[in-house]
């Protein structure tokens, strides 16, 4: 009888093993953009935008063209690259730090501008790579390197609804939150991944896939503590679900 | 009978990045180089390209990093301020070695500043800006039709090298009216087809593109260091230009570049007419820097006078080429004013004695 394989490494994935910590979502989130770009056939076609963030060596992973970003700068480099060759597939991958704090302008106004790009947007409520400082995201209460006592709304303000915020804006065609918490929500996170490309492709502008992710080492928490608290504490304050179709 | 148009500076500018090739435009309002974008945003539609005003200076190097990726032309312009601004983007332009042109027409500073002629940027232009050892190639044009024949030729260098070029003009260039007649300037240049190297062609190439800047190994990092130097070192060799005249029988030689170079012209031939003897050496590439000239002074020379619109930024180059074998003085007026031929005068005679 013919071998039947049922599960492989998706071709847009280089084969080498990622320098992500233990029970890390980062990891889950690159297979399902890999997946996404391999079904829609459109590696050779696909440009990446990685980060400054645990996911700068993303272009490590993804086996398409890549740029590798100044922190938080990663919409504007798509912006440059789409505006030159509309004809090109681009997306972004992008941490809560990178994102939402010293590249809020950059977000802002590429989704304002409807820009024909799409954002992976992976809040882990925390900045991983630097050690586990206080995030724009991080929850109240929560406790970082830099906020030790819990972070306190009057010292910091409040954690920063991404998806949310951006979906006030005219010009953006898909905005939509998931997590990959547990297998469940991770189908629902490949779909959205899929519609924000699909969007792209459609020339329907600008679309945004916001992540709950878990950063188990900078939480000090084992993976599936990090999987169960992300679901018990994220989820409530940062609800999912799409906040913007395209028409 | 010539093609001659009636230009403003800044108009020249972009026109000359137009008919250079260039269709991508990114910038950010700043004065006084804003007939840069504004003439960008009409005339680019005409030839098939973009024209988009970014949200600060800060993405607009940014979308430059991603456009110049692509490997076509990209033009970007500012004026101090928003050069300080870009420098993290153009470290990291240099870094991935891309080609793009950058204008900075200089006002005066520091902070904010004025928004009056200035050429306080030499620093930064020619000693950094942003972090690392990188180095920008940077031309500074004397006349209008010198920067539009700088700007095309720019491009060329740019794309040969894949290093950024700076065009280092200051207000009174971007806003004068000036005869200008666009020349095809075209280096007989040996330039890599992008497709071997940028963003798009995979299926083409059969290989992806990797247009980065991060290399966490220290070895390797020292390599692409000792890389980007050699590139460097043939910049040195061969892109140093300088407009050098009357240095032959001259007792003081004026080093000034620019706008102020044009105001010691008609100074020192205000005092030829009197019989003193006055040269001019013109750097017309700041980086690299022309040091043999100075260095190779005539035996008559007694004295270098360096003239800029700074409180003295050059001159650190200019000490460097003669090596104290002559005196070195300095005039500069700052912050937006600029010195006149009289006090150019009075301050060479002073060293004639
Ligand atoms: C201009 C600049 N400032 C600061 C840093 C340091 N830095 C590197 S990664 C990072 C935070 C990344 O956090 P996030 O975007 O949340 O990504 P994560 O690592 O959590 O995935 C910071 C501040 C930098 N590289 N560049
Ligand atoms: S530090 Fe956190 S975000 Fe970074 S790889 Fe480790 S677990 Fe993942
Ligand atoms: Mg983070």
């Amino acid at each position: 009888m013919a071998e039947v394989k049922i599960f492989e490494r998706p071709k847009s994935m280089t084969d080498v093993s990622t320098h992500y910590c233990p029970g890390c979502t980062h990891g889950i989130v690159h297979r399902l953009v890999a997946e996404v770009i391999d079904e829609l056939g459109i590696q050779e076609k696909t440009v990446g935008v990685a980060p400054v963030g645990c996911a700068v060596l993303l272009y490590n992973y993804i086996n398409t063209d890549m740029y590798e970003a100044a922190h938080g700068r990663a919409p504007a480099v798509a912006t440059g690259c789409k505006r030159v060759r509309p004809d090109l597939t681009v997306f972004t991958y992008q941490g809560d730090g990178d994102l939402a704090s010293i590249g809020a302008a950059e977000i802002v106004h590429a989704a304002n501008r409807g820009e024909n790009i799409t954002v992976i947007f992976i809040n882990n409520a925390i900045y991983g790579m630097t050690g586990g400082q206080m995030a724009p995201t991080t929850l109240l209460k929560q406790r970082t390197t830099t906020c030790p006592f819990g972070r306190d709304p009057k010292a910091n303000g409040y954690p920063i609804r991404v998806a949310e915020m951006l979906a006030t804006l005219e010009a953006p065609g898909y905005i939509a939150r998931v997590t990959v918490a547990r297998p469940k929500y991770v189908i629902k996170t490949k779909e959205a991944i899929k519609k924000a490309f699909q969007t792209q492709i459609d020339g329907k502008g600008f679309s945004l896939v916001e992540v709950l992710s878990t950063c188990p080492t900078n939480w000090g928490m084992r993976p599936t503590e990090a999987l169960k608290w992300l679901e018990e504490n994220m989820i409530p304050y940062y609800p999912l679900g799409e906040f913007k179709l395209p028409n | 009978m010539s093609n001659r148009v009636l230009m403003k500076g800044n108009e020249a500018f972009a026109e000359a990045a137009v008919q250079a090739g260039c269709k991508y435009f990114f910038g950010y309002p700043i004065t006084p180089q804003n007939e840069i974008p504004e003439y960008m945003s009409k005339r680019l539609p005409e030839v098939g390209g973009v024209y988009l005003q970014a949200e600060s200076e800060v993405a607009g190097i940014n979308m430059i990093f991603g456009a110049a990726g692509t490997g076509f032309r990209t033009l970007i312009s500012s004026s101090s301020p928003g050069i300080s601004l870009m420098s993290e983007g153009i470290s990291y332009i240099a870094a991935a070695e891309l080609p793009c042109v950058i204008i900075n027409v200089m006002r005066g500073g520091p902070g904010l500043g004025g928004i009056l002629p200035a050429q306080s940027d030499y620093f930064q232009a020619t000693k950094g800006g942003g972090h690392g050892d990188y180095r920008l190639l940077t031309l500074a044009p004397g006349t209008l039709q010198e920067a539009t024949e700088f700007i095309m030729m720019a491009f060329d260098l740019a794309e040969y090298y894949r290093n950024p070029v700076m065009i280092l003009a200051d207000g009174f260039m971007g806003q004068m009216m000036e005869a200008i007649e666009f020349k095809k300037v075209k280096l007989n240049y040996d330039i890599p087809d992008p497709k071997e190297w940028a963003i798009g062609y995979m299926a083409e190439r059969g290989k992806r593109a990797l247009i980065k800047s991060l290399s966490l190994d220290p070895e390797m990092l020292e390599k692409h260091n000792q890389k980007l130097q050699e590139k460097y070192r043939r910049m040195e060799e061969k892109e140093v230009r300088y407009e050098s005249v009357g240095v032959e029988d001259a007792d003081v030689v004026i080093a000034a570049y620019g706008t102020t170079a044009r105001i010691a012209k008609s100074s020192i031939k205000k005092l030829r007419d009197q019989g003193m003897k006055v040269g001019l050496i013109r750097p017309q590439s700041l980086y690299p820097f022309p040091y043999k000239p100075f260095n190779d002074l005539p035996d008559g020379v007694k004295h270098v006078l360096v003239v800029e619109m700074s409180c003295g930024q050059m001159i650190e180059d200019v000490k460097l080429g003669v090596q104290g074998k002559v005196p070195v003085s300095f005039y500069g007026r700052c912050g937006g004013m600029a010195p006149s031929v009289e006090e150019i005068e009075e301050a060479a005679k002073k060293l004639l004695g």
